[in-house]
């Protein structure tokens, strides 16, 4: 018989909470602004406060339960995803999480949230997928990892300013695009030529497997309206918007496919893992499968539901679970990113 | 109010790492500027001088909001780029931090300063050209007034 487990989520922005179950199917990933609980208990995103998981906890974890068809006391295990993030947001998830472990008396297992990402990509293959490199790259981490096993993760590079979403929103804000930047720059950027400006690629001949994203935002900002800050405000012509986001989306997926590249060599390992918001980009997910092809490994993505946070991720405390690592009684939420090695 | 005058990145640099030996637990550092300004490789700055074991750690808290540095003292680096209200930055609880002994930077500071200390030190940074930078320090309340004064004696040439 199968034991069910129960997710929770709550690092930054979003609450979430999924049930899966120890062979790791996922029978529900609830999200808080991805469903009408959203409107119903308000707000629009970001809504980061510790306030607003509170309200919210509650209500997504009855939703993931009613979507999985099962009840609260069916739940065998609680998983949560303890670090990183904001100390305030992760401690509602912690607090709920320790709660109902001993309310319930199953066992209390934790995750790390980055770590995660790449074990959406697990999920998604439904089978092994260790040893592998890992790649995160969301609005918070761009990040490479070297995963022996799901419980081994070293990283191995991240960036040293502006992580590859945040450039894409802070990009979008300087071509006047809205928001989410994603998106919103990846449309613009179908529209123009990748090659009409040479941006700056960070590390690009550089072993170190490090990122920066800053210089080329600003690239992108004295491209668009000169070095004279005060004159900022003349408007874009079209083309030159749409060719600026070609130019900067290309710069962006360039570096990663690098990278990711040089960490496969630098390893020896022959399986890429791919998680993260801008992981829904389609520019990158078709450059990483043409790299895939030329250079003969195997790419997994996360599906585009498991991209951006989500709960379900936190499948990965089942492999903890197996191994009875337990969270202390006392889990804490660290905000800060710690790799997990055994 | 005095200005100091970054002819290229090493200067900036220098600008903070002058900023940060002069800092005391529980201070609190408003940063003002536009998009690359410099806001984040200032505080790298600052946590470098204060004793980062890797300078690579100090990046940008636009998603996360606030990030947290093991230096002497802790770094608290905060940033309102994406918060809509000054309210939502009270929300995530920022006066505890603002009250405890570590060194509060904020970035775009200007967007949530009816929720920062009444004293505070206050640094605008202003693009120049391409490399160079105009900083901007501002002391409001004794203590700052203090330090701004400090901090303008140590780099005006001899």
């Amino acid at each position: 018989m199968s034991v069910y487990f129960l997710g929770i989520e709550t690092s930054c922005d979003e609450t979430a909470a999924a049930v899966f179950t120890d062979e790791l199917q996922i029978l529900s990933n609830v999200v808080a602004s991805q469903t009408e609980l959203h409107s119903r208990f308000g707000g629009v995103v970001p809504e980061v406060a510790a306030r607003a998981h509170l309200q919210r906890l509650l209500p997504v974890i009855d939703e993931s339960l009613k979507h999985a068809g099962i009840t609260l006391q069916q739940i065998g295990c609680i998983a949560v995803l303890n670090s990183p993030g904001l100390v305030g947001a992760l401690l509602i998830g912690v607090s709920a999480a320790k709660m109902l472990a001993v309310a319930l008396d199953v066992p209390l297992v934790n995750a790390n949230h980055i770590e995660a990402h790449v074990f959406a990509c697990r999920l998604a293959a439904q089978r092994d997928i260790f040893p592998c490199v890992g790649l995160v790259i969301s609005g918070g981490h761009t990040s490479l990892f070297e995963c022996q096993s799901p419980l081994e993760f070293k990283l191995l590079g991240a960036t040293i300013d502006d992580a590859a979403g945040e450039a894409f929103d802070k990009v979008a804000s300087i071509l006047g695009l809205g928001f989410p930047g994603g998106p919103a720059v990846e449309r613009e950027a179908r529209k123009g030529d990748a090659k009409a400006f040479s941006f700056p690629r960070s590390f690009y001949k550089d072993e170190r497997l490090d990122f920066s994203f800053s210089g080329l935002k600003t690239a992108v900002l004295y491209t668009a309206f000169g070095q004279d800050m005060s004159q900022r405000r003349h408007t874009l012509s079209e083309k030159m918007r749409a060719d600026l986001a070609a130019s900067f989306q290309q710069a962006v997926v360039d570096v990663l496919v690098r990278k990711s590249l040089q960490a496969l060599e630098q390893t020896g390992l022959s399986r890429l893992a791919v998680g993260g918001g801008v992981a829904a980009n389609r520019c990158l997910r078709a450059a990483l499968e043409r790299a895939a092809s030329e250079h003969h490994f195997e790419l997994i993505l996360a599906p585009l539901s498991y991209c951006t946070d989500n709960a379900a991720m936190a499948a990965m405390a089942v492999e903890k679970w197996r191994r009875q690592m337990w969270a202390p009684g006392d889990l804490d939420a660290v905000p800060a990113y710690q790799p997990s090695q055994m | 109010m005095f200005a100091f005058e970054a002819a290229t990145p090493a200067s900036s640099a220098y600008f903070g790492k002058e900023l940060a030996s002069l800092l005391f637990p529980g201070a609190v550092i408003g940063l003002i500027g536009p998009l690359g300004a410099g806001k984040t490789f200032l505080v790298r700055a600052v946590a470098e001088r204060l004793g980062i074991a890797d300078p690579r750690m100090v990046s940008s808290p636009t998603f996360v909001l606030i990030h947290e540095y093991p230096t002497a003292p802790t770094i608290y680096h905060f940033d309102a780029y994406r918060l809509r209200s000054s309210t939502e930055f009270a929300d995530l609880g920022v006066r505890e931090y603002f009250e405890g002994n570590g060194i509060c930077l904020i970035e775009w500071a200007d967007r949530v300063a009816d929720v920062l200390p009444d004293e505070l030190l206050r640094i605008t940074i202003q693009p120049t050209a391409i490399e160079s930078r105009r900083f901007l320090v501002e002391g409001v309340g004794s203590k700052y007034v203090q330090l701004e004064g400090k901090l303008a004696a140590r780099l005006s040439p001899v």
